[in-house]
């Protein structure tokens, strides 16, 4: 099994918008590196399980199946624009202020 | 009446309905309880993040008015209850044991909530956790860790290590939790508690803060299985705020608790899972666990049931399985805490205010509000979903799901519950695995395959385990929607050990001192860790 290497870490840490300095990015990949090996073993064994029986295992997403879930189109009670605001780092003109958006490189 | 805060909450709520003792007197006792015992973090049980006694009193005094001017109330009207952190409260602080909501104050009630509440059911507070629910010793909780009343330097088990240590130290009656992997069962078994992971849907998400949503649930905590029982027709039942709310009636549990309580279980079928510290797999299950577990099987052949043991190939990668799936679907989850609309915003260092991107602030944030174990499985979840790997990991985690399934049902026509040991081992030190996730994962071995399938579960303690005098308890699996199975013969094996003990495990938890045994050097790792 793949060691997970650092500047993989690092890939991964930038897609999951987290700052990561780098010593802690070598102790998250050795950490890392051994999860995944404890945790790879799913593949040979779902593999094990189709050579058994000659049928491909489905994927389970949802332990309880359920499907085409609706309810009626009606209007309950919302917050209101100042209760949805009031936990806000930020607010202006009954908005969420927030930094730029446009503009960036990453 | 003297030590209110020992009684059970089934016979508190008749002290209340006897008028024997008001709603006011059973809340300040407990409040008391949680003075003298919770705090500060370096020498308290460290239970609770956030006690709301004035509103806990408040509440109380309205229930007592109500019963005064004769109004119909719900049996438990009056009775305490400690609720985790992961449960958003309107104007309670819900932090989830994260700094990233530290301080935020949410503006709605979690479904659970509201039910409680208008069962007349007293919020003293909310409960330390491991950050997010991710963790099994509570020692992630970013607010420090909560200790184990039977034993300080010990971890009282987690994520939801505060509400089984409320219990446990008798400071709350009635506890909630969310179990994803775990997370009710395990603390419970480690503090000689019980609790209750209800079939998956059974009870509303809604209001809960996300870990991994297709294995989330909420689920009752308590020290009697009647109790809990009790609390899980409160939590119970449909949501429509929910999509993946079961539409079932809640199941008759309390009925289920009454029946098997009488201590007979004539012709009910128990399979020992042999995968789970049964024949050849007893590696890495402690003896003293072992032991109790098996003398707790011969409870049960003397109750009448027929003991067998069944195979369950396919839990051994289980574990795999789970520490992909939650990781995959956390690393979703907590995408949310952007820094942009509630929770934590941290400004990047070295950037002009007038530059600054949102991106960068997310970064910086998440940098900030997230501790080590809660970036471990962000990152991992991202691993296993990225391109290239996903087949490999995520999809392959999933099949496994359905083999897991696949064991469970082919057990269950074999015999009408399931056992284990909860937990391989009693509660270790604090900071023993702190830095070793892989061992604390370990530890989740015998409680995660009942996530993955989606059927409900329960630990009831059976004994001390002789090399070290901690709780052991015992799982207790059914089928999908059977929840009511647990609670008959969870009933009647907790009325044949309280014959035996002449009382509850936990009338045999040493008294409360308040000299500190943790060493330093252990609540300093903790801190270390997330930084």
């Amino acid at each position: 099994m793949p060691a997970l290497p650092r500047e993989e870490v690092a890939h991964l840490a930038r897609l999951a918008r987290i700052d990561m300095p780098d010593a802690e990015l070598d102790h998250l990949a050795d950490q890392l590196t051994a999860i995944v090996d404890a945790v790879a073993s799913v593949t040979g064994a779902v593999a094990a399980a189709e050579r058994a029986t000659g049928e491909p295992v489905p994927a389970t997403s949802h332990p309880v199946p359920l499907t085409n879930v609706t309810r009626p189109d009606v209007v309950h009670g919302v917050l209101t624009a100042a209760d949805a605001l009031a936990a806000a780092p930020e607010a202006e003109d009954d908005k969420f202020r927030v930094p730029r958006i446009l503009g960036e490189d990453a | 009446m003297s030590d209110l805060t020992r009684l059970d909450a089934a016979a508190m709520a008749a002290a209340l309905a006897a008028r024997e003792v008001s709603a006011v007197e059973l809340t300040q006792a407990h409040l008391d309880r949680i003075a003298e015992v919770d705090g500060p973090v370096e020498a308290g049980v460290h239970a609770f993040l956030h006690v709301d006694g004035e509103g806990a009193l408040a509440r109380a005094a309205e229930l007592d008015a109500d019963r005064a001017r004769g109004e119909e109330l719900h049996p438990l009207a009056g009775v305490p209850v400690a609720v985790k952190d992961v449960m958003v409260t309107r104007g309670l602080p819900s932090t989830a044991g994260s700094r990233m909501l530290e301080g935020w104050i949410p503006p709605y009630d979690a479904t659970v909530v509201e039910k409680m509440h208008a069962a007349g059911l007293v919020t003293l507070g909310k409960t330390n956790m491991d950050e997010f629910a991710m963790g099994s010793s509570t020692e992630h909780s970013a607010f420090g860790p909560t200790r184990n009343p039977w034993a300080f330097d010990r971890i009282p088990g987690g994520s939801g290590g505060g509400s089984a240590a409320a219990l446990a130290a008798f400071e709350a009656p009635l506890a909630t939790g969310t179990d994803t992997g775990g997370s009710i069962r395990q603390p419970a078994a480690l503090t000689g508690t019980v609790g209750v992971k209800p079939t998956y849907g059974g009870v509303s998400r809604y209001g809960l803060i996300a870990l991994a949503s297709s294995l989330d649930q909420g689920g009752p905590c308590a020290r009697t299985v009647l109790d809990t029982a009790l609390l899980h027709e409160v939590m119970g039942g449909h949501d429509p705020r929910d999509s993946t709310s079961l539409k079932d009636p809640v199941p008759a549990v309390v009925a289920a608790a009454r029946e098997g309580a009488r201590g007979d279980l004539t012709g009910v079928r128990v399979g020992v899972v042999a995968e789970l510290g049964g024949t050849g797999h007893a590696e890495g299950f402690q003896s003293g666990v072992l032991q109790r577990f098996a003398e707790a099987l011969d409870h049960l052949r003397a109750a009448g049931a027929e003991v067998v043991e069944v195979s369950c190939p396919s839990l051994e990668h289980a574990l795999g399985a789970y520490y992909l799936i939650l990781p995959s679907e956390a690393s979703s989850n907590l995408a949310r805490y952007d820094g942009m609309r509630y929770g934590l915003r941290v400004m990047p260092d070295g950037v002009h205010p007038s530059e600054v991107t949102a991106e960068q602030v997310m970064a910086a944030t998440r940098a900030k509000g997230f501790g080590a174990e809660a970036k471990r499985r962000i990152i991992l979840g991202t691993y296993a979903l990225s391109s290239g790997y996903y087949d490999a990991y995520y999809g392959s985690a999933q099949k496994i799901r359905t083999l897991v399934q696949r064991d469970f049902n082919a057990a269950f026509e074999q015999v009408d519950v399931l056992v284990s040991p909860t937990a391989p081992t009693t509660a270790f030190t604090l900071g023993e695995k702190l830095d070793d996730p892989l061992a604390m994962y370990l530890g989740d071995v015998a409680t995660i395959p009942a996530n993955l399938a989606g059927i409900p579960g329960m630990s009831l303690p059976v004994g001390l385990a002789p090399e070290d005098g901690l709780p052991v308890g015992l799982q207790l699996l059914a089928p999908v929607r059977e929840d009511a199975r647990l609670y008959r013969v969870g009933a009647a094996l907790e009325a044949r050990l309280k014959a035996d003990w002449g009382g509850l495990l936990l009338d045999r938890i040493p008294a409360w001192t308040p000299a500190p045994t943790i060493p330093a050097t252990s609540l300093a790792t903790t801190a270390g860790a997330s930084a």
